[in-house]
Parts: C-alpha cells; structure tokens; sequence
C-alpha cells in the first residue's frame, strides 16, 4: 500500500514538473505542449476511436509476429544447444544476425513483401527469433548435468527429459530471453510503423509518424506515452507472474 | 498392484560386477578410472565402498546404474546384463540433485510418475509415506532452495526410494551434512535397509561411517582404480555410531587403506 501511495505520489510529481515548465514558457507551446492539451489529444482520440482501433492494429502484428517467432526460436535453440552440427550452422548464424539491429530489416522486408503486413510480421519475427534462439540454447547449456542423470536413473526416456527436465530447467533463462524477444519485437514494429505507409492497417506508429508531419506535438507525445504504457501493461502482463514463479521456487532474486 | 504389495515390493537384486574396467580418453593423457574389477553383491546385501579420492568409486557406481558405459568386462542385475540406466537401479548423488522446478513433493513424485502400473492417487500415497518416513510431511509444500543442506538430503533419499528401486547405489550421499544429521540417518538408513529389504551400494570417505553400516567393507587404492580388499563386519544391527566395536573395525580399516596409499599420499589424512 504504501509503496503504491509513492509511487503515485512520484508520476504525480513527474506531471507536475512537467506542467511548470509549460507554464514558465521557456520553450514555445508548439515544442512542450501542457500536459492538459496531450490530455485532450487522448480523449479526442480515444473518443473518435483512432486510438483503439490503432492500438489494436499494432498489438495484433506485435503479438501473431512474437508468437510465430516464439513457435520458431525456441525449436532452434534446442536444435542448437544439442546437435553440433545445428551449433555450427544455425548458431552461428542466430549469433551473427541477434546483433543486426532490428531495423535494418525494414528495407529487406519492403522489397520482399511490398507495402502489406506480411512486411511487417517479418520484420517484427526477425526481431523475436534470434534473441529467443540464443536465450533457449544458453539456457539448456547452463543446466547442470546431473539433473539429466537424475532423470535417467528414475527411467525418464529422451523425449520426457526433454519435457520434464530440459525445458524446465532451463526456464529462468527461456522466460529472459522471451523477455528481450519481447522487446526486439516491439522496438522493430514501431521503427517499421514509423518509416512504412502500409495501406492495410493504421498503428501507433504511424499516429507517431503523422503527429510529426502535422507538427502535432500533443499527438507526438500522447502517442509515445500510449506506447510506454503498452511496453509497461505487457511486461505486468506477460512476464511478471512468470518471474515470480521462478524467484519463489528457485529463490533467485529479492525475497 | 495394491498400495500395501508397492511399498513392500519385488525382491532386492543380486549384482555381478564381471572384470570391469575403463578409460577415460581425455586430449593430454589417458586415465585409467577402473583395473579389472570384479565383485559379487548378495540379495539384499549392505556394500560400502571405501577409498582415497580418484579411485573410480563414483565411476564405478555410475556403470553399475547403467549411466556410464564399461570399455572391459560387464555388470550383471540378476544375470541380466546391463544395458543403460533403469528405474530399478537409483542412484543418490552427491549433491543432493532436486529439481527446483518441483516442490519437495514434486520432487518425490518424479520417479513415481515414470512407474506405469501405479493410479495418481497411490502415487500420492506413497510420496506422502516417505516424506513422513523421512520426517519432511510438514515440508511437502516447500521449494528446494527453502529447504536446509541436511533436509535436502532427506528429501533425495525419499525420492530414492520412493519408486522402490531394487538396487540403491549412493554415492557420498551424507558427505556434506553436520556430525548430527548424520548420525540421525545412518540410523534411518539401517531402519529402512532392514525393513524394505534392498540391496545398497554405498561409497564414503569416513571409515566409521563405513564399519557402521557396511555388511562388507571394500576398499579400493587409485592409479588405476582397483578393488585390493573386502572387510566383512560382523556385528548385530541396529549399530551404534559411537559404540567401541564400530571404532575398532574402522581403526582397521584405516589401516589396511593407508597401507594401499602412495607413499608421498600419506600424509593426506
Ligand atoms: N567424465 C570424466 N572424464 C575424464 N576423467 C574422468 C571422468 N570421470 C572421472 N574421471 C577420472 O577417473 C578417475 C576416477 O574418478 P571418480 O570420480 O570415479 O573418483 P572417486 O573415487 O569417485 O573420487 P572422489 O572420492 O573424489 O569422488 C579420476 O582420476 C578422474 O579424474
Ligand atoms: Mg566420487
């Protein structure tokens, strides 16, 4: 409770700040709108629905493109981390192509796929494979092997070690790099929704993209705070009760 | 299969160790691990396996589950040979080796759910006896990390046991528990032993843990790991840890091991 009360305590402190310095007109109001006229922008937005159906059209390719990169990355990361040959080809290519920022898969994907979504989930899979390909195969490297001895002392067969001891052992490190996955995959969507009409669907990115063009400064900044509170919404939603799981039955982290 | 036949259980195995020996082929050197050894385990029988560090006892004990492949010579499980691991053959490691994904429950629950002839509820069931026969029901709940060293220990004997494997091979289980806990197990240990009838391969450092437990004392010398003599201790159970007579076989034990040791390893203990 009380850390609740500070928390609101310091965001209210945060607008407050924010509203004096629109109010000692050191910059022009086209620069630094008050926080009032983002407020206004919001409701406007929300009320004529561009907003909604906006939001929903950005959470849709965010979300099919993370699953479908999910449903590839984590396949190859066990295919990577148990045979050599898959090491050396698809690891090394996993490794190689993680460190591509997420970005510089947005011209590809225009000239591959056009101006249509099919761009978009590529770029946004591209983002989520690779960090999940190599979160999955340092995690079930780490495990200790005795775990896997255990296992087979008990008769637990290769497939159900695979299922009962692998996959769970390594799940401190799958549910990190689904983390990060997460984060690619967001960050790559706006850059792509940003710099790409695409006349199938209209995403915060491109309410960002049109706020600047119309010198809308509200919209700028009322959209990016929509796009926070995503990012912040997901992370509460989709990972943390994953994380408490795993710092209650592995005792990791604060107690 | 009734819950009362589970917990009693087939008959403890007979193992044949038949001129086992093995190499580990490593980029600098070869080490020889095990020199053509053999033994013969009795139905039942309490074996205790004594002997300096890097003379193959964990090696050993891993080819006789199954888990490590012989490059000479053969086990034998109730004259069949030994292939790979299987569920009548556990082993307890050193570490206690819990799972913490699972809860303790969870953890005594593993072996049981690979075991096709038993319903979900006499699983249950007979989790629920060894974690009380270890004296852990209060704890069915809790993590692994919540538990303390010793009850660790507890919990992977009950996981052990509790698929009433016919062979328990137990590898330094109580090396790294206080003087007291220790002693609290050995007792529990002969009590289950007697009780449930199994046949235990059991590998310490500690002489006077070996004289208290052991139906036969084997002691083993490294370079290459070779078996150079078995002790039999011929005294009624349940046995004292303290008692005059287990100080006396492990005074001899002592002995016979330090006359198997390298010269310049003497001084190690
Ligand atoms: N996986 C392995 N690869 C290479 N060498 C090994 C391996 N396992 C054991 N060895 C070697 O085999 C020898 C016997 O090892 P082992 O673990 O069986 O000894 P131990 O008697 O159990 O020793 P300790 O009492 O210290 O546990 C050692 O010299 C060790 O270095
Ligand atoms: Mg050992």
């Amino acid at each position: 409770m009380r850390r609740t009360l500070l928390a609101v305590l310091f965001f209210v402190a945060l607008v407050a700040i924010w509203a004096a310095l629109v109010h000692a007109k050191i910059w022009s109001p086209v620069l630094l709108p008050s926080p009032r006229s983002v407020m206004d922008y919001l409701t406007s937005a929300a009320r004529d629905g561009t907003l909604f159906s906006a939001s929903g059209v950005t959470l849709r390719r965010l979300l099919v493109g993370y699953f479908i990169g999910l449903a590839i990355g984590l396949p190859l990361g066990l295919l990577t981390a148990s045979l050599t040959f898959a090491e050396d080809t698809i690891g090394v290519l996993a490794l190689g192509l993680q460190t591509l920022p997420s970005v510089c898969w947005v011209p590809l994907a225009l000239l591959w796929f056009g101006q249509t979504e099919g761009a978009m989930l590529f770029v946004v899979i591209m983002g989520t494979v690779w960090s999940v390909v190599i979160a999955t195969d340092t995690g079930v490297r780490t495990i200790s092997p005795i775990f896997a001895r255990a296992a087979r002392t008990m008769g637990s067969g290769p497939f159900h070690r695979w299922i009962y001891v692998i996959l769970p052992a390594s799940l401190p490190h799958l549910i990190s790099g689904m983390k990060q996955g997460w984060a690619f995959a967001w960050r790559s969507l706006m850059a792509a929704e940003i710099y790409v009409t695409i006349l199938t669907g209209f995403g915060l990115g491109h309410l960002l993209h049109y706020g600047r063009e119309l010198n809308a400064m509200d919209q700028v900044i009322g959209i990016m705070l929509v796009i926070v509170v995503i990012g912040l919404l997901a992370d509460k939603i989709l990972f943390s009760p994953w994380e408490r799981f795993l710092h209650r039955r592995w005792g990791t982290g604060r107690t | 299969m009734s819950l009362q036949e589970e917990l009693q259980g087939p008959p403890p195995a007979k193992l044949v160790v038949d001129h086992v020996s093995k190499w580990f082929r490593q980029k600098r050197q070869n080490v020889h691990a095990l020199d053509d050894v053999s033994l013969e385990v009795e139905e039942g029988e309490f074996i205790v396996i004594v002997g300096p560090s890097g003379c193959g006892k964990s090696t050993l004990l891993d080819i006789i589950a199954g888990l490590e492949k012989p490059d000479k010579g053969r086990v034998l499980a109730d004259n069949q040979p030994v292939h790979g691991p299987g569920r009548h053959r556990l082993v307890m490691f050193q570490e206690s080796a819990l799972f913490p994904w699972l809860n303790t429950f969870g953890n005594v629950m593993f072996g049981l759910k690979l075991k096709p002839d038993l319903r979900n509820r006499e699983r249950r069931e007979v989790a629920k006896f060894f974690l009380r026969l270890v004296g852990l029901e209060k704890f069915m709940e809790a993590n692994v990390h919540e538990l303390s060293g010793g009850m660790k220990q507890r919990v992977a004997l009950a996981r052990a046991l509790a698929p009433n494997p016919r062979v328990l091979l137990m590898d330094e289980p109580f090396a790294a528990l206080d003087a007291m806990t220790r002693e609290q197990l050995y007792g529990d240990i002969q009590q289950i032993w007697q009780k449930r009838r199994k046949t235990i391969i059991f590998v310490t450092h500690n002489v006077r843990e070996a004289a208290c437990l052991a139906d036969r004392v084997v002691i083993m010398s490294p370079t290459p790991g070779r078996i150079r003599e078995i002790f039999e201790v011929d005294l009624p159970r349940p046995r004292d840890f303290n008692s005059i007579e287990i100080a006396r076989h492990a005074s001899q034990l002592t002995a016979a091991l330090k006359g198997y040791l390298a010269p310049e390893a003497l001084s190690v203990e």
